[in-house]
C-alpha cells in the first residue's frame, strides 16, 4: 500500500505491507532507528513517537495508518540535521534536562520517555513530581529506578520556562 | 565543565555518551543492518519436557521469502553441548553434574522455549510466519515444575543419564555448629522461600552477523556483556582465529546478569552468516526472551539460628534448594553467592551451610543483578528479626550486638567464595554505617512517635532497617590501553562491555586525573575486540574496581612517557612538570608547556630512532587482577504504609546508607543505588513467574510479569561512606548489584512492623510479598494459623526433599 | 512478534466500513484504537484475514448531547477526550474520575469508547462504569440485499450486550457506532475506585457507583458494577437494592458491600485468589458507595 507522511518534517512517501508496524517502519524503512524496541505488546513504551504532537506507541500501530499524518521521533527533538555533529548546546531541553539529572543509563528506554515527557510539559508546563511520576508510569526503565528520570523531566519544565514561551512555541511545531 | 584544583575522581561529571542516546544516534545490536541482510526467527517448544520424534520443515522451506531453515541435523559438529563456562569451586566432598545444551533441539526438549529449528528469511515477519509452519512432532514428557519436589524418588528425570535431579551438592562449614547450638539460649527455625523472576532488560538480545568472505573475516554486534570470551568460543567453535573474529557489543540496553551467558544464538547466526554468505539477523522478541534468556531466583531455605538471651549470634545453619533450571552452564555461582552472603557483616563464629542444586524443566538460571546474594541476606535478617522478636530486642538492637567492628576487619569468615577464594571482607564501618541509616530514618525517637500517631489515625506505618556485605571486584583481570594522539585527544579501550553503567565517563574521569586533560577528552571504546581483545567482561559489579584500576596503572605509565618527552622537550627536571589543561608545563612557570598532541608526535617520530627499552608513542596497556574481590557494605532503611483492608503497601520513604570505597562518580553511584532498589522492589514485591501444573510459564508478558514503573518506586535517598579498599590503588569497591540485595528483606521487616498492633505475631518468610500473598497472610493471621503458611495452597509449601 | 498478513481497508466512512464488514465470507475486524487488538495480532494470538480501520471516520469521533438532555459517545472517541472533556466533566463525572484509571497516557491517547466496549474485557474499567450509567450502545449493519449505503440500526443496552469474557451480542457484520448515556438527575452522586498492581494496570478488582438520594435523604436509585467481579462487566442489581429506599448510613452501605461481594462471581487468577477480590470488593464497594453519597449531600 502506498502511504505519505512526514516523519521529523520530512515528508517522506512509498510502499509498505499492511501488516508493517510502525515502530519497524520508522526504524528499517525510514532509517531512524533512535525509536526502539522493548516489548512489542504496547507496555514497555521504549517505542514511543509523537502522532500529530501525541505520544503513541508505535507497535501498537501499523505504518498504513500515518499516511497524511506526522510523525515526531526522538531523532526530531534536537536542532540538527542528520549527520550533523551534535553537542549538549544543541539538545533540545528536555533532553538537557534528562543529562543535568543523570536520568539516563543504558539509554535504551530513553527516546520514549523523552517524547512522552516533551508532550507532557506542553500540556502541563508546572507539573508536581507526582505528576510525573503518572505521566512517565507508562514506561519501563530497569536502570534508573526512576528517581533522576522524574528529575530530569522537573528539569526540564524549568529549562522550558527560563526558556520563554516564544522557543515552547517553536517546539510545539 | 571545569573542575578547578582537586580532581576529577570524586566529582559528579555528566555523562559522555549521553548526547548520542539522548538523540537516538547511539548504534544498539539492533540498528545494525548491514546491506542485504536476512533475518531469523526461532521455531521454539511450547512443551517444557518431551522427547522430538520428528521435525517437518518442508513447508517452512518452500514458504516464500525463505532462504533456509537449519534444524539440529543440519548443524554437523556445531552440534554438542555448551561450555560449562564457570567451573564449581575445588570443594571438598563437592558433588557437580554438568549438563548444558545442545545449539538446537535434537532429541529431548528439556524446557520451555528451546529452540528447534532456525529459520532464515527476507524479513523477521517472513521468518515467524514460516516458524509456524514448522511442524514437530513431540511426545511429551511429565515436567519437573516444583523445586520442592525435584530431588524427590518419584520425579521424573530432567537428564535420564544422572540417577537423580540432583546438580550439584555443596557443604561449607566454619567452626562447630552443633556446639554452639548445644550451648544456645535460644534456637529459631524457619523455612524460606524466594520465587524465579527474569533480569528484565528493556533491551531484548541480538545477534548480527557479516562473514566477508573476501577478506576471511567475521564481524559480529551482540547485546553480550562479554565479548571477549564469546568471541573465543565462536571463534574455536567456527574454526576461526581468534584474530579473524570481531566481536562488538555496541551500547547494550541494559545486562544485569543474563547477557553474561554464552548462548546458541551467538554461534548460530555467525554460523548461518557464513554458510549463506550474507549478513544474518536475529533480534529475540519479549515473548522469546521469556524463555530464551536466562532467569533467577528460585530457593528454599530450612535454617536456624542460635543466639544467646544477650541476642549474640553463636551460630547459623541453612540448607537450601537451588532451582537450576533445565541446565547448569553457569555452574554454582549463584548458590555459593547466596551461602557467602548469608553471613552478613555479622559475628557469626559458628556456620554450617549445606545446599543441593536441582535440575527443573525451566529455563536456565544464571546470575542476575544481586545473584543469589539477596537470598542470603534474606535469610539471615529474617532470622535475626524473628530473633530479636522473642529476646525483646528491637531489629537494631539485635543488629547492634552482632555487627563486626572497625577492629575486626579485615576479617576471614573461611568459607571459600565464587571467585574460589576464602571468604574475607577487606575493609568497612559496618556499625557506622548502621548507626547511620538509624539516625537517617530517625530510628531511635522521632519514627517511634510518628509510628504511634498513625496508628491511632487508623494508619499502618512500618520501618524496616537491615544490613548487608556483598563480594565484588573478583578477578581474574581486566585491561586497558590509553593512547594520546596527534591531535590531542586521547582514547581510552578497555575489554569490558558496558550497558549503562557510565563508564565512558567514569574510566574518563580516572585518565583525566592522571593526565591533566578533562573527562570530555577522553574518548572511550569498550567492548570491541578489535580495539582490545584481552579481558573477561562485565559481571560481579567488577568494572570499576577492576576494569578501573587497569586503567588507573594505564594512565599512570602514559603519564611517565609524557613526562619524560616533556622533560626533554623543555629541558627540565621531570619533577619540576605538571600535567594540566591537555599540556605539560613547569610549575611555577606556565608559559614553559608543551601540548600532549604536539609530545604525541614527538613520540612517533617519522626519522631518528626510539631508544632501545622504550616503545613508540604516548600509549600504555596495563592489567590488574585483584588477589580477592573486595566487600561493599551498606545498610537500608524502608518506611511503608500498609493498607490492611486492601493488603496494598505503599513504599513511603528509602534510604540507602553505602560504602563502596572510593566514589569515582557520586552521581553515577547514586544512579547504580537508586536502579538496584527499583529491582530489588520488583523482586520484593511485584515479580514472579508462574508456571501452571504442566510447567507452562503462565505470564510470558510485561502484561502479566510486572516490572515496577515510576507510580511503584519512590524517591530514594543516598549517603555514602567511603571506606577505600585496601585492595586497589584507587580503593573501588563495587556498586552495581547492592541496591538490589537487601530490599526484600527491609520490607518484610517494614510490612511486620507495621502490621505489628493488626496482626502481631505476623511472618513474612516468602518472596515476592504479592498483596494476594499478604492477604493470605492476615486472613491466616486472623483465623489463628500460625504464620499463615496453610492459608497459601501453594505446592511450594511440600518439605523440601532432600534438604535434611 | 510481528502480525500475521492481513488485507487492510480504510474507511473513511461508516457505510464503507459496515460495506466490508457485510462481506462475511472474509474474517474482517474493525479496528479501532488497536491498544488490545495490535498485541493480539503481535502474539499472533488474533489472525484476522482483513481488518477496517475506522481511524478515519470522523463521524464517530463526536460527543454529542442526545435529545433528552444524555450524552452519545461516538465509538472512536478517544479515552483522552473522556479524561480532558469540560463538557463531560460536568455532565458525566464518573467518566472523567474513571478514565484515568485506563492504562496509560500513550494508550488513552488511541485508545476508543467504542473499541473498550466491544471487546468485552470483563477487566477493564470502561464497561463497568457505563453499566453504571445506563448506557446502551448503538449497533450498525448494512442492510441485507439493501443498497450499498443502506444500514440497519439496533440499540441494545449494556447489561444485554455482554455475554462472556471478550464475548458480546455484536455479530461480526456489525459495527458498534455509539454508546448513549441517558441524563443524570438531581440528586445522583458517582464515584470509582479499583485497586491495581501497579499504576494502570488491569484492576484486581474495581467497582462504579451511582447513587440518587432524595431530598430526605434516602436513596431512590443505585447502580453498582464490578471490574473483574465475573464473567463480564456486570451490574449488581440485587445489591442494589439493598440501597434502595434506605439512608446511607455506614452500616447500611456496609450491608451492601457485603451483598455485592456476596453475590459477585470473581474469577482467581496469577494476580489474586477469589477469596481475595471478593475481599476487595467488599472493601471498594464500600469506599465507593460511600464517596458518591457523600457527594450529593457535599
Amino acid at each position: 500500500m502506498r502511504i505519505a507522511a512526514r516523519v521529523n518534517g520530512l515528508a517522506w512517501s512509498g510502499e509498505v505491507e499492511p501488516r508493517l508496524l510502525l515502530s519497524d517502519f520508522l526504524r528499517s524503512e525510514v532509517g531512524l532507528t533512535g525509536t526502539h524496541v522493548g516489548c512489542e505488546h504496547g507496555v514497555c513504551g521504549a517505542c514511543t513517537v509523537q502522532l500529530d504532537g501525541e505520544p503513541v506507541r508505535a507497535c501498537l500501530m501499523f505504518a498504513v495508518q500515518v499516511d497524511g499524518r506526522e510523525v515526531t521521533t526522538v531523532e526530531g527533538l534536537a536542532e540538527a540535521q542528520p549527520g550533523e555533529a551534535i553537542t549538549v548546546e544543541d539538545l533540545h531541553p528536555v533532553q538537557r534536562a534528562l543529562h543535568e539529572a543523570h536520568g539516563l543509563q543504558c539509554g535504551f528506554c530513553t527516546p520514549g520517555i523523552l517524547m512522552t515527557a516533551e508532550a507532557f510539559l506542553r500540556d502541563n508546563p508546572t507539573p508536581s513530581r507526582e505528576e510525573i511520576r503518572e505521566a512517565v508510569s507508562g514506561h519501563l526503565c530497569r536502570c534508573t529506578g526512576y528517581h533522576n528520570i522524574v528529575e530530569g523531566v522537573a528539569r526540564a519544565a524549568e529549562l522550558l520556562a527560563a526558556d520563554g514561551p516564544a522557543a515552547h512555541d517553536d517546539d510545539d511545531r | 565543565m571545569s573542575r578547578a584544583g582537586g580532581t576529577w575522581v570524586g566529582a559528579r561529571v555528566p555523562r559522555n555518551e549521553d548526547v548520542r542516546l539522548l538523540t537516538g544516534r547511539a548504534q544498539f545490536v539492533e540498528d545494525v543492518e548491514p546491506p542485504g541482510a536476512l533475518h531469523v526467527a526461532f521455531a521454539r517448544s511450547d512443551l517444557p519436557a518431551g522427547r522430538l520424534r520428528g521435525l517437518d520443515a518442508a513447508s517452512a522451506r518452500t514458504h516464500p521469502g525463505v532462504h533456509a531453515v537449519f534444524t539440529a541435523a543440519d548443524l554437523g559438529p556445531l552440534l554438542r553441548p555448551g561450555a560449562v563456562l564457570v567451573p564449581p569451586p575445588p570443594l571438598e566432598g563437592l558433588v557437580f553434574h554438568a549438563r548444558t545444551a545442545l545449539p538446537l533441539v535434537r532429541d529431548r526438549i528439556r524446557h520451555q522455549g528451546e529452540a528447534l529449528a532456525m529459520i532464515v528469511a527476507e524479513s523477521r515477519y517472513v521468518a515467524e510466519d514460516a516458524a509456524a509452519l514448522v511442524e514437530a512432532d513431540i511426545e511429551p514428557l511429565d515436567p519437573v515444575v516444583d523445586l520442592g519436589r525435584a530431588l524427590g524418588a518419584d520425579a521424573p528425570r530432567v537428564h535420564d543419564d544422572l540417577p537423580s535431579n540432583l546438580a550439584a551438592h555443596v557443604r561449607q562449614t566454619k567452626g562447630d555448629y552443633a556446639a554452639a547450638r548445644a550451648r544456645a539460649d535460644l534456637v529459631l527455625e524457619r523455612r524460606f522461600s524466594y520465587d524465579r523472576g527474569i533480569g528484565g532488560a528493556i533491551e531484548n538480545r541480538a545477534v548480527v552477523a557479516e562473514w566477508d568472505a573476501g577478506a576471511d573475516r567475521l564481524r559480529v554486534w551482540d547485546t553480550t556483556q562479554a565479548p571477549i570470551p564469546v568471541r573465543n568460543v565462536v571463534a574455536a567453535s567456527l574454526g576461526l582465529s581468534e584474530a579473524q573474529v570481531r566481536f562488538i557489543a555496541p551500547f547494550v540496553g541494559g545486562g544485569f546478569g543474563p547477557k553474561i551467558m554464552f548462548y546458541a544464538e551467538e554461534i548460530l547466526i555467525p554460523w548461518a552468516s557464513m554458510r549463506l554468505g550474507r549478513p544474518v539477523k536475529w533480534v529475540e522478541d519479549r515473548y522469546e526472551n521469556f524463555f530464551a534468556t536466562t532467569q533467577e531466583r528460585s530457593q528454599l531455605h530450612d535454617a536456624e539460628i542460635a543466639l544467646t538471651r544477650e541476642g549474640r549470634i553463636l551460630g547459623v545453619r541453612d540448607a537450601f534448594l537451588h532451582d537450576s533450571g533445565a541446565y547448569d552452564p553457569y555452574g554454582l555461582t549463584v548458590p555459593i553467592n547466596t551461602q557467602c552472603t548469608l553471613l552478613g557483616p555479622y559475628r557469626v563464629p559458628n556456620y554450617e551451610s549445606e545446599f543441593r542444586v536441582a535440575f527443573t524443566n525451566k529455563p536456565i538460571v544464571t546470575p542476575v543483578r544481586g545473584a543469589g546474594r539477596q537470598h542470603g541476606v534474606f535469610v539471615m535478617e529474617r532470622l535475626l528479626d524473628l530473633a530479636g522478636r522473642e529476646l525483646g530486642l528491637d531489629p537494631v538492637e539485635i543488629r547492634r550486638r552482632n555487627v563486626l567492628g572497625p577492629d575486626e576487619l579485615p576479617h576471614n569468615h573461611e568459607i571459600m567464595y565464587q571467585d574460589f577464594t576464602p571468604l574475607r571482607y577487606d575493609s568497612g564501618n559496618y556499625e557506622r554505617s548502621l548507626e547511620e541509616a538509624a539516625r537517617l530514618v530517625c530510628y531511635d525517637e522521632t519514627f517511634p512517635r510518628g509510628r504511634e500517631r498513625a496508628r491511632a489515625d487508623g494508619c499502618a506505618i512500618g520501618v524496616g532497617l537491615v544490613n548487608y556485605v556483598e563480594g565484588t571486584g573478583i578477578g581474574p583481570y581486566e585491561g586497558g590501553r590509553i593512547t594520546v594522539e596527534p591531535g590531542g585527544t586521547v582514547r581510552l579501550a578497555t575489554g569490558v562491555g558496558t550497558q549503562g553503567q557510565g563508564h565512558f565517563t567514569s574510566f574518563a574521569q580516572i585518565v583525566a586525573d592522571a593526565i591533566g586533560v578533562t573527562p570530555a577528552d577522553v574518548r572511550v571504546v569498550t567492548g570491541d575486540t578489535s580495539e582490545f581483545h584481552w579481558g573477561t567482561g562485565t559481571f560481579a559489579s567488577r568494572g570499576a574496581v577492576v576494569a578501573g584500576n587497569a586503567i588507573h596503572a594505564a594512565a599512570r605509565s602514559v603519564r611517565e612517557k609524557i613526562l619524560r618527552h616533556a622533560a626533554e622537550a623543555l629541558e627540565v627536571d621531570p619533577a619540576d612538570l605538571e600535567l594540566a589543561g591537555g599540556s605539560a608545563r613547569v610549575r611555577g612557570a606556565p608559559d614553559l608547556s608543551v601540548d600532549l598532541g604536539a609530545l604525541a608526535v614527538s613520540a612517533n617520530p617519522l626519522r631518528g630512532a626510539v631508544e632501545p627499552g622504550t616503545e613508540p608513542g604516548l600509549e600504555a596497556t596495563s592489567y590488574f587482577g585483584p588477589p580477592y574481590g573486595t566487600t561493599a557494605n551498606g545498610t537500608h532503611a524502608v518506611v511503608v504504609a500498609v493498607d490492611p483492608e486492601t493488603a496494598m503497601v505503599e513504599i513511603l520513604r528509602y534510604l540507602v546508607v553505602h560504602d563502596c570505597g572510593t566514589v569515582i562518580n557520586p552521581m553515577i553511584v547514586e544512579g547504580q543505588i537508586h536502579g538496584g532498589v527499583a529491582a530489588g522492589i520488583g523482586n520484593a514485591f511485584y515479580e514472579e513467574l508462574v508456571f501452571d501444573e504442566f510447567g507452562g510459564m503462565s505470564n510470558a508478558s510485561f502484561m502479566d510479569y510486572l516490572l515496577p514503573t515510576a507510580t511503584d518506586v519512590p524517591p530514594i535517598e543516598t549517603a555514602h561512606i567511603e571506606t577505600p579498599s585496601p585492595l586497589n590503588p584507587l580503593g573501588t569497591k563495587g556498586v552495581g548489584e547492592g541496591g538490589a540485595i537487601p530490599v526484600a528483606a527491609a520490607f518484610a521487616q517494614a510490612v511486620e512492623d507495621a502490621l505489628a498492633q493488626i496482626a502481631p505475631g505476623l511472618e513474612i518468610l516468602d518472596i515476592p510479598l504479592s498483596p494476594a500473598r499478604l492477604f493470605a497472610l492476615l486472613r491466616a493471621q486472623r483465623e489463628g494459623v500460625v504464620g499463615g503458611r496453610e492459608a497459601d495452597s501453594s505446592s511450594r509449601r511440600e518439605p523440601a526433599a532432600g534438604v535434611p | 512478534m510481528k502480525p500475521p498478513p492481513f488485507d487492510y481497508v480504510a474507511a473513511a466512512t461508516v457505510d464503507e466500513a459496515l460495506e466490508a464488514l457485510a462481506d462475511t465470507s472474509v474474517e474482517t475486524r474493525p479496528l479501532a484504537g488497536g491498544q488490545s487488538l495490535v498485541p493480539m495480532l503481535n502474539f499472533r494470538l488474533a489472525v484476522p484475514e482483513r481488518l477496517v480501520d475506522l481511524n478515519g471516520i470522523d463521524e464517530l469521533s463526536r460527543i454529542e448531547e442526545t435529545e433528552d438532555g444524555g450524552l452519545r459517545l461516538g465509538a472512536m472517541v478517544r479515552h483522552r477526550q473522556l479524561e480532558h472533556d469540560p463538557f463531560i466533566a460536568r455532565r458525566m463525572p464518573l467518566l472523567s474520575e474513571a478514565t484515568p484509571f485506563i492504562a496509560h497516557p500513550q494508550i488513552r491517547s488511541r485508545g476508543t469508547v467504542g473499541g473498550s466496549v466491544a471487546h468485552a474485557d470483563p477487566a477493564a474499567e470502561l464497561p463497568a462504569v457505563l453499566l453504571t450509567l445506563g448506557a446502551r450502545v448503538r449497533i450498525a449493519r448494512r442492510s441485507l440485499g439493501g443498497e450499498p449505503g443502506s444500514r440497519v440500526e439496533r440499540t441494545v443496552g449494556l447489561g444485554e450486550f455482554f455475554l462472556g469474557p471478550f464475548f458480546s451480542a455484536l455479530e461480526p457484520d456489525e459495527l458498534l457506532t455509539a454508546i448513549e448515556m441517558p441524563p443524570s438527575a438531581p440528586g445522583e452522586g458517582t464515584a470509582f475506585d479499583e485497586v491495581a498492581r501497579r499504576r494502570g494496570d488491569y484492576a484486581l478488582a474495581g467497582v462504579a457507583a451511582r447513587v440518587r438520594l432524595n431530598s430526605g435523604g434516602v436513596c431512590d436509585e443505585a447502580a453498582i458494577s464490578l471490574v473483574n467481579g465475573g464473567a463480564t462487566p456486570c451490574l449488581m442489581r440485587e445489591a442494589a437494592r439493598t440501597l434502595v429506599g434506605q439512608e446511607p448510613t455506614p452500616e447500611v452501605i456496609e450491608a451492601t458491600a457485603a451483598a455485592c461481594a456476596a453475590t459477585s462471581e470473581p474469577a482467581a487468577d496469577m494476580h489474586a485468589s477469589e477469596a481475595y477480590r471478593r475481599h476487595l470488593i467488599q472493601v471498594l464497594t464500600r469506599r465507593v458507595v460511600s464517596r458518591a453519597a457523600d457527594r450529593v449531600l457535599t
